[in-house]
């Protein structure tokens, strides 16, 4: 009887910490968490280089970033495919993930990753990359302020997941940088921050030549996606507030009752809504100067009296736009509105 | 011996139970120690015990008491016994009627400035003005729902994902609150007469500083 005693003594905190380890999973069996680690995420493989199963991207119209040198790469669950019924709402298989690494001055700052656990659920983690670079670590969920210096005495900071969510849930689609227009073959040369297209990207034609789109698409690489207009420098304006401004500034929920609609419509091409919303329009944000009653969200031929434009090159906490992601404002970009918003009559 | 070994066996249980149930393992965070919950919350969220709540209206009226809305979002005006808020304009935010002069800030302890009302407010992030809460559709939270309500709570963001809310709205803490909550805070705020009241805009503090 000692003997059943002592061996029951000796197994029991195993059993009392299995039950707990059992009962906590079962409460919490469906919650994937993310690794604490970059290096645990995928991204690379065993010997510390770009695991060879993600896949390069470049958008065509790059996220403003305070000049932030960033690399992209996807990872699609083998066997799986992009779901592309709706070209401006594609649908990636459960388990795809998403990488985008931000550099400044050489310097690997930080690395963001989206991951569909589930149908209906997407985990979205940020890392932060160690002093020595060799690896980074998961960012805590209020993100970590002033990580990098970026010029002009500014500092970047590893976004709140919040923050992570105010765009990419505000679009019909979750992943922002990976669809019809950002991938089109048709690229737009006057795009700002174009970057080069290394021969291992991926376009709509290759992923087709994959076979990773379906269903078949022929109309996507026959008549590839783009802004419909004539004038190049508004191609490149409105494809620029699409991909910048459109995560949140589109005709869904929450702030479709703004009525300000800039994300692209790759259905028809013609940035109709933008002109019908943005030209002319009464935004409810007023222009300091200016009254109420004259305040326009784009003036046609004055940029200077455009509140799009004006708050384009704010980054006072209360007028700029973006309003989060960014604390320097994009010249090149603003440079490139400014012309637009002059050659329309 | 023997009834000695039983009795050690139960306290041995008894003793290991009472270590394990004072430290339970975080939910889901058992089977995976090595990880962390990606931005794993450190916040506490504890209801607050109310009596006579039988909806969730009343539930939100007895928070929107407690959390001391009215104190900024209500204007305020002297009554017979001193400053009181004017619940005629009930939770409707700074009067677009009144419009402030500007106003000089002050270097050195007096940090910032409010107004009678209780409705505006200057310091080093420029001039904020109470947000008009009722349901109106166009002034105020009419064409909000409760998710957008919980963003902007939850972030401190303006419409959930836009400016940042401005000081001295202590959402810092009522982000704390529980969903649940406020829900409620939101029901109610929706069932209260809605004011036809635009709100001025923030104002950038001066580009000096």
């Amino acid at each position: 009887m000692r003997r059943v005693a002592l061996i029951a003594l000796l197994i029991l905190p195993y059993v009392l910490w299995a039950a707990c380890v059992m009962t906590g999973a079962a409460t919490d069996d469906k919650k994937v968490l993310a690794p604490a680690r970059l290096s645990e995420t995928g991204l690379y493989d065993s010997s510390g280089a770009i695991d060879a199963r993600n896949v390069f991207f470049v958008p065509q119209y790059p996220l403003w970033t305070d000049g932030a040198k960033k690399s992209r790469w996807i990872r699609l669950p083998e066997g799986a495919k992009v779901d592309v019924s709706d070209v401006d709402a594609w649908r990636f298989p459960v388990g795809t993930k998403l990488w985008k690494q931000f550099s400044w001055n050489g310097r690997k700052v930080e690395t963001r990753m989206i991951w569909k656990t589930a149908e209906s659920d997407w985990l979205f983690a940020t890392y932060a990359w160690n002093e020595d670079q060799t690896d980074a670590a998961l960012a805590p969920e209020n993100g970590i302020a002033n990580v990098a210096e970026i010029g002009r005495g500014k500092k970047h900071s590893i976004p709140a997941r919040e923050d992570c969510l105010s765009c990419h849930q505000s679009s019909p689609a979750v992943v922002l940088g990976f669809n019809a227009l950002q991938l089109s073959d048709d690229r737009d040369p006057l795009a700002p921050h174009a970057e080069p297209l290394p021969e291992n990207a991926v376009t709509i034609r290759t992923l087709v030549q994959r076979g990773l789109l379906f269903p078949a698409r022929p109309d996507l690489t026959a008549n590839p996606p783009r802004i419909r207009e004539r004038d190049p420098i508004a191609r490149a304006a409105l494809g620029y507030l699409s991909a910048n401004c459109g995560g949140c500034h589109n005709d869904r929920v929450p702030l479709d009752r703004l009525g300000l609609v800039l994300l692209h419509d790759s259905k028809d091409g013609v940035p109709e809504r933008a002109h019908a919303t943005a030209v002319n329009a009464s935004g409810r944000y007023v222009m300091p100067g200016i009254s109420e009653d004259s305040s326009r969200i784009v003036v046609p031929g004055a940029p200077e009296r455009s509140t799009l434009f004006y708050r384009m090159r704010s980054r006072r906490p209360s007028s700029q736009m973006p309003p989060l992601g960014t604390a320097i404002p994009d010249e090149e970009a603003t440079e490139l509105v400014r012309k637009w918003i002059e050659s329309l009559q | 011996m023997k009834k000695r070994s039983i009795l050690s066996l139960a306290a041995a249980v008894v003793t290991l139970t009472g270590v394990v149930l004072s430290h339970p393992l975080p939910p889901g965070e058992g089977a995976a120690k090595r990880r962390v919950r990606a931005f794993q919350s450190t916040e506490t969220r504890q209801p607050v015990p109310v009596q006579n709540a039988n909806s969730k209206v009343e539930r939100g009226a007895y928070l929107v008491n407690i959390m001391a809305c009215n104190d900024c979002h209500t204007p305020w005006k002297m009554g017979p016994q001193g400053p009181e808020p004017d619940m005629t304009r009930m939770l409707s935010g700074h009067p677009q009627d009144m419009v402030m002069p500007a106003v000089t800030r002050q270097k050195g302890p007096w940090e910032w400035v409010g107004a009678g009302t209780n409705t505006a407010f200057s310091g080093a992030w420029g001039v904020s003005f109470t947000a008009n809460l009722t349901p109106d559709p166009e002034t105020g939270l009419g064409k909000w729902t409760d998710e957008t309500f919980i963003r902007a709570l939850r972030t401190g963001r303006h419409e959930g994902q836009g400016r940042p809310i401005l000081p001295p709205m202590p959402y810092p803490m009522y982000r704390n609150a529980t969903d649940e909550d406020l829900r409620a805070v939101f029901a109610f705020l929706q069932s209260i007469p809605a004011i036809r009241n635009r709100v001025p805009q923030p104002i950038d503090p001066p580009e000096s500083e």
